[in-house]
């Protein structure tokens, strides 16, 4: 069912926004609109089936020989040895000792070639499953997640980015979905920012100057409704629900033995965060390590970083299977690219998008499982090559949705994955 | 004025320091130990077979089957007739290298995790191994047996060297913690502020620097800590090359060692020289450097730029044969004296 937006056709923003759009796509349609699907499967419906997806941005580039795809023994494989799984016949390296132990529940994509190698435009390519091009500008796998799974009365903003220091802002991955889609940043494992009723201030007295503010918006949207007074209104009412769902952002209370299973460590502290949010019905979560860009000293950086994730990843997959949550919620583990098989003079490791390790786990794809492999000493995939849009389709499709399908942006369709790719669907089931 | 720690050797000069020969290895070295009959370097490095090379002809024995990870440290016996190497493996090795074909007599799962240093006491008898378990272990040389174990630190233990005496074990490790712990009890008996040596960089959420280099005076008055500072971007190589220098009766600092124009180095190793000169070995995007450093000033006296990258040193029992470990598989000699005619 289409839904079409009915924006002011006159206001600067919304003039602005057509104009870019027009110059962008060289066709008609509206930028940061109330798109829909263009076909049968509804939102609303996806949104019952309460999936959830997260995603672990390994930011700056982690070494797939330092973890998922270590090559010990040959001339790039590194100083460090391989370990047996929980899945015989799947290593992966000493690094991860307790991940090793959660791999019956993890899918390992390690024939990644994405031929970029470029920080910026690599992590463009796997946030949004297309290569970067002044033609046209889309939105992230979050802001995607957002639209198409999350329920729109949910208290809980439907995309979140969390991170380690603080928190508040709003990002601006949404593209043409708009800004209600972008994401909301939080952070250091507190709630977001002013989102207490200042002490002097009484219920009443509060529902009271939310009626009026609604009242005078009101009147103004009457006249000249855009995306950008759209996102401003929802907003404003998703914040006053987030105050009522503060403490899930609030990871003081949780008991010391579980704050213990995550590690002391900032990221430790943001996984122990998203479980929590995942508890209250997120429905999108981008967690942020950082930083693997190890041109220098990249074993030592590796040794300090590694066993971080290893030690938060392994309790967060942990409890989303305990709980039953697994099922439903699409974890991945990606980066905008790997690191270069051949070892540099400063121990460093370079980038390298043509051999590298994408892991997936939970909800829509196979368990235990080792999709692709590399040669023997990494540098080129063997078998089983995909690219940051097959991916991004299958992260589709893992959680239900159909990745042929497109976004109704004011009357046009565009495709919420690249047409010219497909899933994995050896990994799908 | 600092005053010599012996008398030089004959012909000592370290300002005619010169490349006297290079002998290529098998992969990128990472560490290199002169015997103490200064006739061959035992060399590791980015692979599991260490390397014993003749400095006169640069012939090489493998000595093979010890390691599964890289070689980073290694070390020699009195007599020359065995050695002791240190793998990423966690493990250590006792060779017997007086045959061609070096025969492995002991093989210790010694540590949890890397082995990145190893000391011999001056009395020939105690072997000293840091690892990245935070862990100072003391083995007798001789038969391989533990003796002490000493929890030195909650991270990564980088170096380890002796006080003259052989009293004390001194180690530093990832961020910058320098303490000496007594050889008989394993007890803590000094700590020094080596925390410039240390940096943390909250943009890239990453500790960075340690002590890369550790060295006594030979009258056991001073000790030098060795490493990088001004880490702008530790991700990408650009640090400069940082020595401190303490007093071991007061624990204080008394001299900073920097250089010039070198914005990518790291100390890696120290060697202090018979006129109490130190010479340090400089590695990174800079490239191969020896410096020598006075106790009179902050910059280096002097420097010899090497072919390639180093990454680490060693001075031989003579004072005068200098070797280094390149990132081009070589393994250089130098001598700290003027050519020969």
């Amino acid at each position: 069912m289409k839904r079409r937006c009915d924006y002011a056709c006159h206001s600067p923003e919304h003039t602005m926004a057509r104009r870019q759009f027009l110059g962008v796509m060289g066709a008609g349609g509206i930028v940061g609109g109330l798109g829909a699907f263009t076909t049968g499967q509804a939102s609303d419906t996806l949104a019952k089936q309460q999936k959830r997806v997260v995603v672990f941005n390994m930011h700056g580039g982690l070494s797939q020989l330092e973890s998922f795809d270590p090559k010990p023994g040959t001339d790039t494989g590194g100083p460090f040895r391989s370990i047996e799984t929980s899945v015989p016949g799947i290593r992966i390296c000493e690094l991860m000792p307790k991940t090793a132990k959660v791999m019956h529940h993890l899918c390992l994509v390690r024939g990644v070639n994405t031929s970029e190698d470029d920080h910026g435009k690599g992590t463009y390519m796997m946030l949004t499953g297309r290569r970067q091009t002044p033609a046209a500008e889309y939105p992230q796998i979050g802001s995607v997640m957002a639209k198409a799974l999350a329920d729109e009365a949910n208290p809980v903003p439907g995309h979140i980015l969390i991170t380690p220091g603080g928190g508040g802002n709003r990002g601006n991955e949404a593209a043409y979905l708009g800004p209600r889609y972008s994401s909301l940043v939080v952070g250091g494992g507190k709630p977001p920012q002013n989102t207490e009723r200042p002490k002097d201030i009484t219920a009443e007295a509060d529902t009271l100057r939310q009626d009026v503010r609604r009242q005078a918006a009101q009147k103004f949207l009457n006249r000249r409704r855009t995306a950008i007074t759209d996102a401003y209104t929802h907003s404003y009412e998703q914040a006053l629900r987030l105050m009522t769902k503060r403490d899930a952002f609030d990871i003081s209370g949780e008991p010391q033995k579980e704050k213990d299973r995550y590690g002391d460590s900032d990221l430790g502290r943001q996984c122990l965060l998203g479980r929590r949010l995942l508890e209250n019905g997120a429905t999108f979560l981008q967690i942020t390590h950082s930083n693997y860009d190890t041109h220098n000293e990249n074993f030592n950086f590796h040794l300090e970083q590694v066993p971080e994730f290893d030690h938060a990843f392994a309790a967060f997959i942990d409890d989303l299977a305990v709980r039953g949550m697994l099922e439903s919620t699409l974890v991945i583990v990606l980066s905008e690219f790997g690191r270069t098989p051949g070892i540099n003079l400063y121990y460093g490791r370079d980038h390298w998008s043509r051999a590298w390790t994408v892991t997936m786990a939970g909800c829509g794809v196979a368990k235990g499982a080792a999709y692709g492999k590399t040669n023997p000493n990494g540098t080129e995939v063997t078998d089983g090559q995909v690219d940051h849009a097959a991916l991004f389709h299958t992260y589709l499709m893992a959680v239900g949705l159909d990745s042929t399908e497109s976004f109704d942006i004011e009357g046009r369709e565009v495709p919420m994955a690249d047409p010219s790719a497909k899933p994995i669907k050896a990994i799908l089931v | 004025m600092f005053t010599a720690n012996y008398a030089p050797p004959a012909g000592f000069d370290f300002k005619a320091a010169h490349v006297s020969a290079q002998w290529p290895c098998e992969k990128p070295l990472i560490c290199c130990r002169i015997d103490p009959k200064v006739e061959t370097v035992l060399v590791g490095g980015e692979w599991g077979t260490p390397e014993r090379v003749k400095i006169a002809d640069g012939k090489r024995t493998k000595l093979e089957g010890g390691h599964d990870s890289w070689i980073f440290d290694a070390a020699w016996t009195a007599d020359a007739t065995r050695c002791v190497t240190a793998g990423g493996d966690g493990r250590l090795v006792w060779w017997d290298v007086t045959s061609e074909k070096p025969a492995i007599l002991h093989r210790i799962d010694a540590h949890n995790g890397w082995i990145r240093a190893l000391s011999v006491s001056p009395d020939g008898k105690t072997l000293a191994s840091g690892g990245n378990d935070g862990f100072v272990k003391l083995w007798n040389l001789a038969d391989a047996k533990p003796l002490i174990s000493i929890e030195a630190s909650k991270r990564n233990i980088y170096r380890t060297t002796f006080s003259p005496d052989g009293k004390l074990i001194a180690s530093g490790d990832l961020i910058g913690a320098v303490a000496s712990w007594n050889v008989a009890d394993g007890k803590e008996s000094a700590r020094y502020e080596g925390k410039p040596l240390h940096e943390f960089n909250g943009g890239q959420q990453v500790d960075f620097g340690g002590v890369r280099a550790l060295a006594y005076t030979a009258d056991g008055k001073r000790l030098a800590a060795g490493g990088l500072h001004k880490g702008t971007n530790p991700l990408g190589a650009v640090h400069e090359p940082l020595g401190l220098v303490f007093e071991t009766d007061t624990k204080k600092m008394i001299r900073q060692w920097t250089a010039n124009n070198i914005p990518g180095g790291v100390f890696w190793s120290f060697r202090w020289l018979a006129d109490g000169t130190m010479m340090g070995a400089s590695g990174g995007s800079s490239g191969g450097l020896l410096l020598f450093h006075s106790m009179d000033a902050d910059k280096e006296v002097h420097r010899l730029a090497l072919p390639n990258i180093l990454r680490d040193m060693d001075l031989g029992t003579d004072g005068l044969t200098v070797a280094t470990a390149h990132h081009d598989r070589h393994v250089r000699i130098t001598r700290l004296a003027a050519k020969k005619a």
